[in-house]
């Protein structure tokens, strides 16, 4: 088939993703230049404005001040390693081997419960989490204080940690499924070798599964960091308070944007998103790659 | 072929019929406003959907026009209000009447998303028999540069509220003696505070608004009330310029930080969770909280029995008292005492498609017939100057010793962010992450941001 024919068939698909992919990105990428607003005297008349608002972003001198964009790339950065890197990987590694090669209820209940978590809807799992962890009737509190521990403020005192509870709560349930398929396709082989050599479980563990299961590892860590970084379901939790100690970039995003309505500069902030994404996700094809030319 | 003409009569029938009824369809008017039946601000919609439409459908029916007016409710906080408008009316589209807040309309008009009246709908709106009877002080809630972009529900003051239960309870005021409490300065009230504090522990004696999220409710009826006293306004009318740094914003700050990090007579978590606002008023409710700066609003609209937040026996146990200055003589224009007033109405969406009819009601719905059955649900101070406060002492008292006292927010499009660096401010004191030296610094980088250093008032 010639080759003007194959790029005919593709047109399509070509025109779609250039319209809603490509499209917007370079608008954005555009007006992160310009002090659009929605309200305000710059609504009607913009102006370019260079490099303002980058500039404006990364204003160290005041960068790390409660409410500015060092602030929430610090909450961000700690609440990716917490519930993706800390939590939800190695609890989902933990869950996936302690169920391999196992049948029955209460492997079926841990993954119904885990998987019911991951894909029920923001909203009333935000509400349910407001209401477990409220300082004067959640039922996380009360049970505390009947065990005689005394109540904890997680809202007010530790915000950041609860939101990253939250997180790992949500999302385990994505590692938990692709470690346990990729446990599942190590030849059965390997391990009846592996006991017949007289192998304990942390070197079955060390020198059977972990190799195996490195580049699934890897691609889990990214995928999850990528979706972490860019959720905003904690926001309808804490609203990246109090006073901003639980704000994320995601949520910096949204403020600058759809509060302030000041669309230049949101624009400017998805930008940085965008390009931190993209090193991430360069990252991810990379490995992939990698993998390919091994595997 | 014969098959094909049919199916094309059928096309054309359905078109046809399409037409006739869409001309038959009545016009429908919608209006929205942050008001849930039985929640917040229920009263406005107790009063529009059970009083005017139903008239004004009835009114408009003997004129031969057939309408139907829809209210569609509101329950997010007046933040989430603006920004849904401000979407809503960047793309054309919206309800007919919107429920707006005046300090709004500057930046609105500014990015040209909200009209005048008469750009709308025509000169014809200055034939309406309401104007003579509200008063240019009136007309400017809702207005900006001269013109008129809506019709105000009224004005507000500010004071203290405070419970009389607890009051006689730690022995302020004698039992049944009909006494009220008026502190002559800060330190009186402070010293309230301290003796609340002391004698009735699981009591918050004072909460004076601060933080973003109460949002405007901090910068009207918590930083106003308390920069106010130190004799500065965040504005300067005279000079066009903003006061950035300045002995009273630190005054004023450190009020704050006494308050809330000192000698917590206040309560800094209630001020910054979020749902913040909503809570104070239940712990108000509750009798959790002595003492509270709030508009009007609070008490006809929040605590009025019914409410969601109603105390039945709200006239007995609730009292307000006007706020003093730092000393007598201190506050803002040398007075004794401040308040700070706005106002909210209704405005007409630009975009509406029947600006006749969306006017019509407008001008129905203050008629002072109208406005008079508002007032039975509602006594408050109303627009029209024919409508009296009736049948609520108390409100009649606050007007009375306030409104000659009352001063406003500058209607300017930059206003709104200020306010926010504002709340900010206050938010950075009490939450204990600044001294008041530093986020008044923060608070004049900020401006110099805003309107440019030319516009800044600094007096170090």
């Amino acid at each position: 088939m010639p080759r003007a024919t194959g790029f005919f068939f593709l047109a399509p698909a070509f025109f779609f993703i250039g319209l809603f992919l490509l499209f917007p990105f370079i608008w954005v990428f555009i007006i992160s230049f310009t002090n659009v607003a929605l309200t305000g005297p710059t609504a009607l008349n913009p102006a370019f404005v260079g490099l303002e608002n980058y500039v404006r972003l990364f204003d160290f001198s005041r960068w790390m001040r409660s409410g500015e964009f060092g602030n929430a790339l610090r909450n961000t950065l700690y609440f990716v390693l917490g519930s993706a890197v800390l939590g939800q990987a190695p609890l989902g590694l933990a869950i996936a081997l302690a169920f391999h090669r196992r049948r029955g209820p209460l492997r079926e209940l841990v993954f119904s419960l885990a998987t019911m978590a991951w894909i029920l809807p923001d909203v009333a799992v935000a509400f349910a989490w407001i209401a477990f962890l409220d300082y004067d009737f959640g039922t996380l509190n009360t049970v505390l204080i009947n065990l005689g521990l005394g109540k904890i403020d997680w809202y007010f005192q530790h915000p950041l940690v609860a939101i990253t509870i939250f997180n790992v709560w949500r999302g385990t349930a994505f590692s938990m499924l692709l470690f346990s398929a990729a446990l599942g396709s190590i030849p059965p082989s390997f391990w009846e070798t592996a006991e017949v050599a007289g192998a304990s479980s942390w070197q079955r563990f060390k020198d059977v599964i972990l190799p195996l299961i490195l580049p699934h590892i890897l691609t889990d860590l990214i995928l999850i960091t990528l979706w972490t970084f860019n959720t905003f379901t904690p926001y309808l939790i804490t609203g990246g308070g109090p006073f901003f100690r639980s704000e994320t970039v995601s949520m910096y995003t949204y403020r600058v944007a759809f509060k302030f309505l000041e669309f230049g500069r949101g624009a400017a902030v998805a930008v940085v998103m965008m390009a931190i994404n993209f090193v991430l996700a360069t990252g991810y094809l990379l490995s992939l790659r990698r993998r390919r030319a091994y595997g | 072929m014969r098959k094909c003409f049919k199916l094309l009569f059928v096309i054309g029938l359905s078109f046809a019929l399409l037409g006739i009824a869409t001309f038959a369809e009545s016009i429908k008017l919608t209006v929205t406003s942050r008001a849930v039946r039985g929640g917040v601000n229920t009263l406005l919609v107790q009063w529009l959907e059970d009083v005017v439409f139903p008239a004004f459908e009835n009114w408009m029916k003997e004129q031969g026009k057939d309408v139907v007016v829809e209210f569609i409710e509101f329950g997010g906080t007046d933040e989430a209000l603006k920004e849904q408008y401000a979407l809503d009316l960047k793309v054309g589209r919206g309800a007919d009447i919107l429920g707006f807040d005046g300090f709004w309309i500057p930046e609105f008009d500014a990015a040209g998303l909200v009209k005048p009246l008469d750009e709308i709908v025509g000169p014809s709106i200055w034939e309406w028999e309401g104007w003579k009877h509200i008063p240019p002080s009136m007309r400017e809630i809702l207005g900006y540069q001269g013109k008129v972009y809506g019709l105000p529900l009224g004005t507000d003051v500010r004071v203290i509220f405070y419970r009389r239960d607890i009051f006689e309870k730690a022995g302020i005021i004698p039992a049944g003696s009909g006494l009220r409490w008026q502190p002559r300065s800060w330190e009186e009230l402070l010293d309230t505070a301290r003796y609340l504090k002391e004698s009735l522990p699981g009591v918050i004696p004072l909460q004076i608004n601060a933080g973003t999220q109460m949002g405007e409710a901090t910068t009207m009826q918590g930083w106003f009330m308390v920069l106010l006293g130190t004799g500065i306004h965040m504005y300067d009318f005279y000079s066009g310029k903003w006061y950035a740094k300045h002995p009273g914003i630190l005054e004023a700050l450190n009020f704050y930080k006494t308050v809330y990090i000192d000698e917590k007579l206040g309560d800094a978590r209630t001020q910054l969770i979020p749902g913040a606002r909503a809570r104070t008023f239940e712990l108000f409710r509750d009798g959790k909280i002595a003492m509270l700066v709030e508009g009007d609003w609070f008490w006809r609209s929040v605590l009025a029995p019914g409410s969601e937040w109603g105390l039945p026996n709200r006239n007995e146990v609730v009292d307000w008292a006007m706020m003093p200055a730092e000393e007598p003589g201190a506050g803002y224009r040398g007075q004794n005492f401040v308040t700070i007033s706005g106002g909210t109405g209704f405005i007409l969406n630009p975009n509406t498609k029947h600006p006749a009819e969306a006017w019509a009601l407008m001008g129905f719905a203050f008629s002072r017939e109208m406005q008079l059955e508002f007032q039975k649900l509602q006594p408050r101070i109303r627009a029209r100057d024919d409508v009296p406060v009736i049948g609520d002492p108390v409100m009649s008292e606050m007007a009375k010793a306030l409104l000659r006292l009352t001063t406003v927010r500058p209607m300017l499009p930059g206003y709104p962010k200020i306010s926010y660096e504002a709340q900010l401010m206050t938010e950075r004191v009490v939450a204990g992450l600044m001294t008041p030296e530093e986020a008044m610094e923060a608070y004049a980088e900020a401006l110099k941001e805003i309107v440019g250093e030319e516009s800044l008032i600094i007096v170090e």
